[in-house]
């Protein structure tokens, strides 16, 4: 069976909610599609201090339940926890397979935003939950007492490991490059901790479970070197990636690193076909130059369908 | 008390209660944390699309979530949430950390189809 809209968005984060908002009021008949729920990663922050409109800082998944409310509340539809199989985002009239249902629409938003980079190498997934972990504020208080890994020199990097700090023995980063990437201010307080130590240069090859202990290979990147550490824990902080996947066949135009290119208007190569939010080629992604990106393109489309 | 649209439960007898009279429960346990905040808002969506199964989530820090928390099938378990699948009073699957809508997708079809 085939379903229609005016308008499907690809990814309910803030950049496609607030599209949606846009849309949905102006009378645009809109569908918004997720592989997961709503909220994208607004709903996965702890809390947002910068958001404008809350004097408070605003717990995350509360401002996204609320950002998929006001969607809701103007008509839009929400296909969550859905997989796009198939589409065709070249023709007039679009169209996208959703767990076996056919939906098509005159435009098409992508707004699927990014997520954190995986290493892929060998052990990672398998032993995710049970010795390898990607957030701090979730699963430090298990290694109370005990030594570990982070993995990454950034900024997310660094944060979470002065709230590790709170609870382990010891932390060792290992970090690609021979110098901290974080802002400063932060950078300074990690390395001037003296549980704190680094392997500088380094990338991780594999991870393997012994008993209770992690097992890590690290490769010295000037030397080629394999050195093996064994700690009782592994946090990843690799940075993000753009969530386009499912797109790399549609001839959308992509920078060298993923991100879709638009112009300023969030027009993409493609007639009809929009960006907006972190899955697009620019400089800052927040959550506040999201939804400006999702506003812009609403408004684009609503101009055209 | 956890913030969400799903049933909770709150005790150790409540949840023996449970698995005893449906033959399919899921059971999230976690916090209202980065990692498990998806996990429950995807049983939410899943919720109706599978009628048949008893989605449901328990705080990890009540006293009473050491019947989840003490399983043998979550031991080794030290990432939040751990989610514990029952079908017929059995446990048939537990997860630990997140986990996507497809890879909870793919084990409802494995262990509670
Ligand atoms: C830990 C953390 C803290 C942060 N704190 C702040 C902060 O305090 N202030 C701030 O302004 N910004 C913050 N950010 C950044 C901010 O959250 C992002 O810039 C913003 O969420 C991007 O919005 P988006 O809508 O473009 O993408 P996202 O929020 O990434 O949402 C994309 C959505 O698309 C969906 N999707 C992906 N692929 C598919 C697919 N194939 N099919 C269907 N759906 C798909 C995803 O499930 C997701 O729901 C933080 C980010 C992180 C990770």
């Amino acid at each position: 069976m085939s379903h229609h809209f005016d308008v499907i968005i690809i990814g309910a984060g803030p950049a496609g909610l607030a599209a949606a908002i846009y849309t949905a009021r102006a009378g645009v008949s809109t569908l918004v599609i997720d592989q997961s729920s709503a909220g994208g990663q607004v709903k996965t922050t702890h809390q947002v201090a910068n958001y404008p409109g809350f004097i408070e800082p605003v717990l995350g998944h509360q401002l996204a339940a609320n950002m998929k409310k006001q969607a809701e509340r103007y008509g839009t539809r929400f296909e969550l926890a859905a997989d796009i199989t198939e589409m065709d985002l070249t023709g007039d009239a679009k169209w996208l397979k959703v767990d076996g249902e056919t939906y098509t629409s005159k435009a098409v938003i992508i707004a699927t935003g990014s997520s954190p980079r995986l290493l892929n190498v060998p052990g990672e997934q398998e032993l995710k939950g049970s010795g390898i972990s990607y957030c701090a504020t979730c699963d430090g208080e298990f290694y109370t007492g005990k030594d570990i890994v982070v993995v990454g020199g950034g900024n997310s990097a660094m944060e979470e490991s002065l709230m590790l700090l709170q609870h382990v023995n010891s932390i060792t980063v290992i970090h690609q490059f021979d110098t901290l990437q974080a802002e400063k201010i932060t950078a300074d307080k990690v390395m001037q901790h003296p549980k704190v130590s680094f392997l500088w240069s380094h990338e991780p090859r594999g991870f393997e479970k012994q008993g209770e202990r992690m097992v890590i290979k690290a490769e010295n990147l000037k030397t080629q070197e394999i050195v093996t550490l064994e700690r009782d824990g592994v946090f990843i902080f690799a940075g993000m990636l753009p969530n386009v996947a499912i797109l790399r066949n549609t001839g959308l135009q992509m920078n060298a690193y993923g991100y879709i290119t638009t112009n300023e208007s969030m027009a993409t190569n493609l007639p009809g076909v929009y960006a907006a939010g972190d899955v697009r080629d620019k400089r800052y992604r927040q959550i506040t130059t999201s939804v400006g990106d999702g506003t812009i393109a609403a408004l684009e489309v609503i101009r055209s369908v | 008390m956890l913030q969400t649209n799903l049933e909770h439960i709150t005790s150790k007898e409540q949840l023996q209660q449970v698995i005893e009279s449906n033959e399919k429960v899921a059971v999230c346990c976690g916090r209202m944390g980065p990692m498990c905040i998806p996990v429950y808002e995807i049983f939410e969506v899943l919720r109706e699309k599978h009628p048949d199964i008893k989605f449901m989530d328990m705080e990890f820090d009540s006293p009473d979530a050491e019947v989840i928390r003490n399983l043998p099938e979550c031991r080794t378990f030290r990432g939040l949430p751990f989610t514990v699948y029952y079908r017929n009073g059995q446990v048939v699957k537990a997860t630990t950390s997140i986990q996507n809508a497809k890879q909870i997708k793919e084990i409802i079809s494995e262990v509670l189809a």
